[in-house]
């Protein structure tokens, strides 16, 4: 009798929100509506208006992909991950910090030479002194300390930084190196700040 | 005509001040669950509080100039925008703002209250609207009459509730593509709006982030308090400038102002903040 109970309340609760989901549109509606409101974006904006196929399983599945379409995803990132030439992932930890400060860059009102910031500090808690940050991304304070400095960590945070989602499908995180919006140099920079014993991240 | 307003409007603060004490007891309680506000977000609140009032509120010059621009003829047909229906009777104003986004048959299209401006500007008055969008957006060289006009018409539903329309299969269609553009990423940064939008309690730096992923209380302060007063642009901004400077943070292009897309996450959002109670102009930041 309970069971029944049961059972029939999860089927009311499933109709309930079935009657609350609108109807979804297929890929063509909804292009026609990206398109209508990015009519005049040039070729530089080619990714706003045809995301890559990461990007496409993520939207359809509101980042909450299957196992088996997240293991496809992390072998594609992970294969598209560039490492510097020479192996060395630690730049300079003070330009990295400028790097995590700055959020500059890569809008619309932007001029095309305006210094790219990651932007680090909007989402994520990292040097103890910094008291304004975000609270999208995990907490990064002490990262480097915390994983005893160690290479291999320092190399997976390359990775991570530079595609996210090689790490993790779906990742809210920006792809900084995959879409080419940090440098190479940059990305060592914001490694070494997360990694450099002298970084305020590790004080 | 303005003094008129003026003193009803100054009546309905006095009215909600005391409605805020008669449920005074009742919110303190429930603020007592909610995370204590630090001390730069209380001093924020009191200024808001502050100049909340239509006496004092800078956003009410906007709503003046849209009342002016309501009844001023112009266009080849020289007549007024009372000739404009707005959802609910040509040139009825109260209640209009609150059904928008809505479907209209004359048009055969669901809009939001600036497509809906346009579009009576161009049909009903005849007007060349290429300077009016021009100046979509005002700044401190250019009044935007599309502004003025919305502030004016949005504040008509002062008091009322957010009914979103859903009824006709072209509302069904702009509430679904809203959802979709909520949750699409792209671009540079990969973001969608569902990026900062789609948790409770999630900042960006010290900035608090309303969750639009599920209706609730997030939506309905955040869409019962727009039009705004930006302080620190010093105009009254609509929607169409809110989701054109998302847009611009979120590094994907500009969007064109009274476009489909921008009218169907307007819905959307609508949607979320179904039954929350419009207060508008606010002031914000």
């Amino acid at each position: 009798m309970k069971i029944i109970f049961a059972a029939a309340l999860v089927c009311g609760f499933a109709s309930g929100a079935l009657a609350q989901q609108p109807a979804k549109i297929d890929a063509a509606t909804a292009d026609r509506y990206v398109k209508s409101m990015w009519s005049k974006a040039g070729p530089e904006w080619a990714t706003s208006l045809t995301p890559d196929e990461t990007n496409a399983v993520c939207s359809a599945t509101r980042n909450a992909p299957s196992p088996a379409e997240f293991d496809k995803i992390v072998a594609r990132e992970k294969a598209a991950v560039v490492f510097p030439a020479d192996g060395v992932v630690l730049g300079d930890w003070k330009k990295g910090e400028v790097v995590a400060q700055r959020g500059t860059g890569g809008q619309f009102t932007d001029a095309p030479d305006t210094f790219r910031g990651g932007n680090c500090y909007a989402c994520h808690e990292m040097a103890a002194k910094e008291v304004s940050y975000g609270t999208l991304g995990p907490s990064l304070k002490g990262y480097g300390k915390a994983r005893a400095f160690s290479k291999d960590e320092a190399k997976n945070a390359y990775a991570k930084v530079y595609n996210a989602q090689s790490v993790l499908a779906c990742s809210q995180m920006p792809r900084f190196g995959h879409n080419k919006f940090l440098s190479e140099a940059q990305i060592k920079d914001v490694v070494a700040y997360l990694f450099d014993p002298e970084s305020p991240v590790n004080k | 005509m303005k003094m008129t307003m003026r003193k009803a409007a100054a009546a309905a603060v006095f009215a909600a001040s005391l409605a805020g004490i008669a449920g005074y007891a009742s919110v303190a309680t429930a603020q007592q669950a909610a995370p204590a506000l630090d001390a730069s977000e209380k001093e924020i609140e009191r200024y808001r509080a502050m100049i909340n009032d239509p006496m004092a509120n800078p956003g009410y010059l906007f709503v003046d100039r849209g009342e002016v621009l309501w009844s001023l003829k112009r266009g080849a047909k020289n007549v007024s925008l009372e000739g404009c229906d707005l959802g609910e009777g040509t040139g009825k104003l109260e209640g209009a703002f609150a059904k928008l986004p809505r479907y209209f048959a004359d048009a055969d299209k669901v809009m939001d209250v600036e497509q809906r401006l346009l579009w009576c500007m161009q049909k009903v008055q005849e007007l060349d609207t290429a300077d009016v969008l021009r100046r979509r957006f005002g700044s401190p060289s250019a009044t935007s009459d599309l502004q003025d006009l919305t502030a004016f018409i949005a504040n008509k539903s002062n008091g009322m509730k957010y009914q979103p329309q859903t009824g006709h299969a072209k509302e069904q269609e702009m509430l679904a593509a809203g959802e979709e553009l909520f949750y699409r990423r792209g671009g540079v940064m990969d973001f969608a709006c569902s990026t900062c939008h789609g948790d409770d309690g999630k900042r960006i730096r010290l900035q608090g982030l309303p969750n639009f992923s599920r209706p609730g209380k997030d939506a309905k302060d955040t869409m019962g308090g727009w039009p705004t007063y930006r302080v620190s642009q010093s105009q009254t901004r609509t929607m169409q400038h809110r989701l054109w400077d998302c847009y611009r943070q979120m590094r994907h292009p500009a969007p064109d102002f009274g476009s489909d897309g921008v009218t169907a996450l307007t819905a959307y959002m609508v949607k979320m903040a179904e039954g929350g109670d419009i207060n508008v102009p606010s002031i914000k930041r």
